[in-house]
């Protein structure tokens, strides 16, 4: 483990008093840092606090309002990423900057492919992009197109492309966020000797626990502010502390095992599912979710879960089985029914299924309920903006104003605007599938409030999630999903990592479960 | 939107830009806040003028066109040839405001000249050789149009054939069905529908009265309805809007359909204009709808555009080639100046929102 001083070795890049503001909105405050040759320097952080603004002005994408940065203690200019890639800078975002059509190889090369009178030397060029991938540690054939490659290799495919750019300081942001146990330990394995050869790299993360796995030092920003720069061995409790300006008492707040749920119990449940079953994704799947409790839905990606959710809110179809709400069938295959009936659904995929980034946080939230507010095809506008208006206080959007273009806001406020769009809606039986992922700590917090407040106030939520601890810390009772069946269920005392991780690997009892076809099982995350 | 008080003055700017010239003198006395003397009111006025600019590139550079081409063109500020400008904007325009709803909503429509046409012989071969009364033949030719926008419409939404490939075939088959309907000839048209290329007044153009009239609906239609508010969310993530429970096929057709009722409102104007429906008129004019959505600042990637922009997009359009014209410029030029303009327009427009 490292001190709080910087590593002996040289210093690769440094940023003083970065400023941006985005119309009206400041995004960085003056932030100052530093990376040294071989070291791994975590940038932590809550969503909005202005790490992706920052790496986005290291990498070329935007340019700061004022501030000055160093490379070999030299002020540069990054104006475009070409600056960046001359300057030894490497970034791999969150959405990767590969070309899914194109071959691995030329992906390595693109823009720079090996060329014989004017022609593309594929052959040359595949010998590169293997002896790259060689050093990379991974064994792909440089002519696989990229869309065949998981995340974790695709991510491999970027890691490469960087060191055959001969980068000295490569960022990282988020890059573990969809990987499973075992490709997380093979890529600090990679990040390990990158920093053992004396590259500089700049970790973004969400989990805490990889800060003192992997990393050296850590600057946490808040508000587009550098607050605090401290060994990458402080407690997590501390670090929690700095990037909240606060302490989370308790990181899930649902008091679990409570008999909230059964008081209930006489009355008829909200939502019964029984029987589902479509082939080649799920079968036999049945379930009851009553007013006031919280459901977990565990599994392996590729399990079935958002198949399951996605055909019981009527996105997609099923072949057999029944859904009822408060006893009423519902029609299969409709999205209007199952809302009409109360259902909403928070997809998995925020940016791609969940919001409009080119419209206002205003007609965000009045999605759901445009069609309820409209008279002989006129909608309420006032209505609708005095509901928005109500909702977003309740949320505690942090915006700054309605009008605010959605695709500006931080993913936790996003995440709220999403599940404002159904309780404006007063859906009563709430699907969450993956409601924290990729938002901050004090986000997740908020929204683990909201799901208390909801089932508190006669909702039901079923909450499917990867991030097993959260699964645990919040539901009255776990569903765990393998190949396609529901495999079990445990309620919230006898539910344990190790019980739900039994359950979801699948000693499958029966044969003729659904072929399950996943080719990169994401496996389920522990803290 | 139409609570973004940005908007909404940007909207209040689009009724022409002949207004927005007054605006520069008459404006401080409508728009000078309260408490305000006709001094204070002058000064406060002045950043209004120039943020409204500044966040409208289309209108700016209407603006500055109209200044130019004032100060090089006597003729070209005078009353007689701005209605004229006017008139020779309003199919542009007309057809534009159909593909606005398109465009917004993600999709392109490439029909919509052809569809004019065949909207406009209909209109002749009903009234003209099927002895129909007008009112009828108005009718059903705004139907044909709504039709061929359904069929589009159709096979987009239920048949997934891309937008693109879809309005295509239909701009072939709507050309095609014009010419077999007219036998290859132009029909005269009855003198009651040729009266609506015709002046109020004796000087005040009709075309103008439905170009106005059509603007106002699709701006009603798009900041004020169900079907408005839906385009916008289908152009911005057609997933999003499916799970939000928008009928998302259902509007689809409503969407080709409003740009189909649109290009035969088109085709009407612009046959009554020449007293005959020709079955190759409109030919092309889909693409300058297209540029003046693309130049009033639409994205092609849907979810923003309104109708006020569009106005505009097809207002420079016209003032250009009519501006050229008074300059004598010859014919083969204007269409190399208009094509630079409308690159420069969208250009100045990304450089301005990328800044």
């Amino acid at each position: 483990m490292s001190t709080p001083d910087p590593p002996p070795s040289r210093e690769l890049l440094r940023t003083e008093g970065i400023r941006k503001t985005f119309t009206g909105v400041v995004a960085l405050d003056g932030v100052d840092f530093d990376l040294h040759e071989g070291e791994v320097h975590v940038l932590l952080g809550e969503n909005g606090a202005g790490k992706s603004t920052l790496i986005k002005v290291l990498s070329g994408v935007h340019r700061a309002d004022s501030g000055r940065v160093l490379r070999d203690g030299k002020p540069v200019r990054i104006h475009s990423a070409g600056d960046a890639e001359r300057l030894g800078v490497a970034t791999m975002h969150q959405e990767f900057n590969l070309v899914p059509h194109l071959s691995v190889a030329e992906n390595i090369f693109l823009g720079r492919q090996p060329r014989r009178f004017g022609l593309l030397d594929r052959s040359r060029m595949n010998a590169d992009a293997a002896e790259v991938l060689g050093r990379v540690g991974v064994d792909i054939p440089p002519d696989t197109p990229v869309r065949e490659l998981g995340v974790a290799r695709s991510q491999m495919v970027e890691i490469a492309k960087a060191l055959s750019l001969r980068a000295r300081v490569l960022i990282m942001d988020e890059p573990t966020a969809a990987l499973t146990a075992d490709e997380v330990e093979k890529l600090f394995d990679l990040v390990r000797r990158l920093r053992a050869d004396g590259v500089g790299i700049v970790f973004i993360t969400h989990h805490l626990e990889e800060i003192a796995a992997l990393g050296d030092r850590v600057t946490v920003l808040r508000d587009g502010r550098s607050v605090g720069r401290t060994p990458a061995s402080t407690p997590r409790d501390d670090l929690v502390r700095m990037m909240v300006g606060r302490s989370i008492e308790q990181q899930y707040p649902r008091e679990t095992g409570t008999p909230r749920a059964t008081s209930g119990n006489a009355e008829a449940p909200l939502l019964r599912v029984s029987g589902l079953g479509r082939a080649g994704s799920f079968s036999g799947v049945g379930f009851e979710l009553r007013a006031g409790e919280v459901v977990g839905l565990a599994g392996l990606v590729g399990a079935g879960r958002t198949e399951v959710a996605r055909a019981v809110f009527g996105a997609d179809p099923y072949d057999s089985g029944t859904v009822e709400v408060q006893g009423r069938r519902l029609r299969r295959h409709d999205i209007n029914a199952a809302l009409a009936a109360g259902i909403g659904l928070v997809p998995e995929d925020r940016k791609g299924q969940g919001l409009l980034p080119d419209s206002s946080v205003e007609d965000n939230l009045g999605l759901v309920t445009l069609r309820r507010a409209s008279r002989a095809g006129f909608v309420n506008l006032t209505g609708q903006q005095e509901s928005a208006s109500r909702i977003a206080g309740r949320l505690n959007v942090r915006m700054s104003g309605l009008g605010q273009r959605m695709g500006t806001l931080s993913g936790g406020n996003q995440q709220k605007v999403v599940i404002g769009k159904w309780l404006l809606a007063q859906s009563r039986v709430l699907i969450l599938d993956e409601p924290t992922r990729g938002i901050d700590v004090g986000a997740k917090v908020e929204i683990y409030e909201l799901i208390n407040e909801l089932t508190a106030s006669g909702h039901a939520v079923l909450m499917i999630s990867s991030d097993l601890p959260e699964v645990l810390g919040m539901s009255d009772r776990v569903l765990v999903m393998a190949q396609g069946r529901i495999a079990g269920e445990l309620a919230a005392r006898e539910a344990t990592q190790d019980a739900v991780m039994r359950l979801a690997v699948g000693t499958a009892h029966e044969q003729g479960t659904p072929a399950s076809k996943t080719k990169d099982k994401e496996g389920l995350r522990g803290h | 939107m139409a609570t973004d008080i940005h908007s909404s003055s940007g909207q209040g700017h689009g009724d022409g830009h002949g207004q927005g010239q007054h605006r520069l003198g008459k404006g401080p006395s409508k728009g000078g806040g309260p408490g305000g003397g006709p001094g204070g009111a002058l000064s406060d006025a002045k950043p209004v003028l120039r943020k409204v600019l500044l966040e409208n590139g289309a209108l700016s550079g209407l603006v500055v066109l109209t200044v130019v081409l004032a100060a090089m063109s006597p003729d070209f500020l005078s009353t007689q040839n701005l209605l004229n400008v006017g008139v020779q904007a309003a199919v542009t325009a007309i057809l534009a405001f159909g593909v606005t709803f398109v465009v917004v909503a993600g999709g392109i429509d490439l029909s919509v000249g052809s569809v004019a046409a065949l909207s406009a012989i209909m209109l002749g071969y009903t009234s003209t050789k099927e002895g129909l009364p007008v009112w009828l033949s108005v009718l059903l030719a705004v139907g044909t149009g709504v039709a061929c926008g359904l069929v589009s419409g159709g096979l987009i939404a239920y048949g997934k054939l891309p937008p693109f490939i879809a309005t295509l075939a239909m701009l072939s088959v709507g050309r095609g069905l014009s010419l077999v309907l007219s036998e290859g000839t132009p029909i005269a048209l009855p003198a009651s529908v040729a009266t609506v290329g015709e002046t109020l007044g004796g000087w005040f153009p009709l075309p103008l009265v439905v170009l106005v009239v059509m603007g106002g609906i699709t701006s009603l239609v798009l900041a004020r309805t169900y079907s408005g508010r839906s385009m916008y969310a289908i152009g911005g993530n057609e997933e999003a809007a499916r799970l939000s429970g928008i009928r998302v096929r259902r509007q689809k057709l409503v969407i080709y359909g409003l740009s189909g009722a649109f290009a035969a409102v088109a085709g009407i104007v612009l046959a009554s204009r020449l007293a005959s429906a020709q079955p190759q008129a409109a030919t092309g004019y889909e693409l300058d709808a297209i540029a003046a959505v693309v130049i009033g600042g639409a994205s092609l990637a849907g979810g923003v555009g309104k109708a006020s922009g569009t106005l505009i997009g097809a207002l420079i359009l016209a003032v250009l080639r009519n501006g050229l014209n008074l300059l004598e410029v010859s014919i083969f030029w204007q269409q190399v100046v208009i094509g630079a303009v409308i690159a420069l327009a969208v250009l100045l427009d990304t450089l301005r929102r990328r800044a």
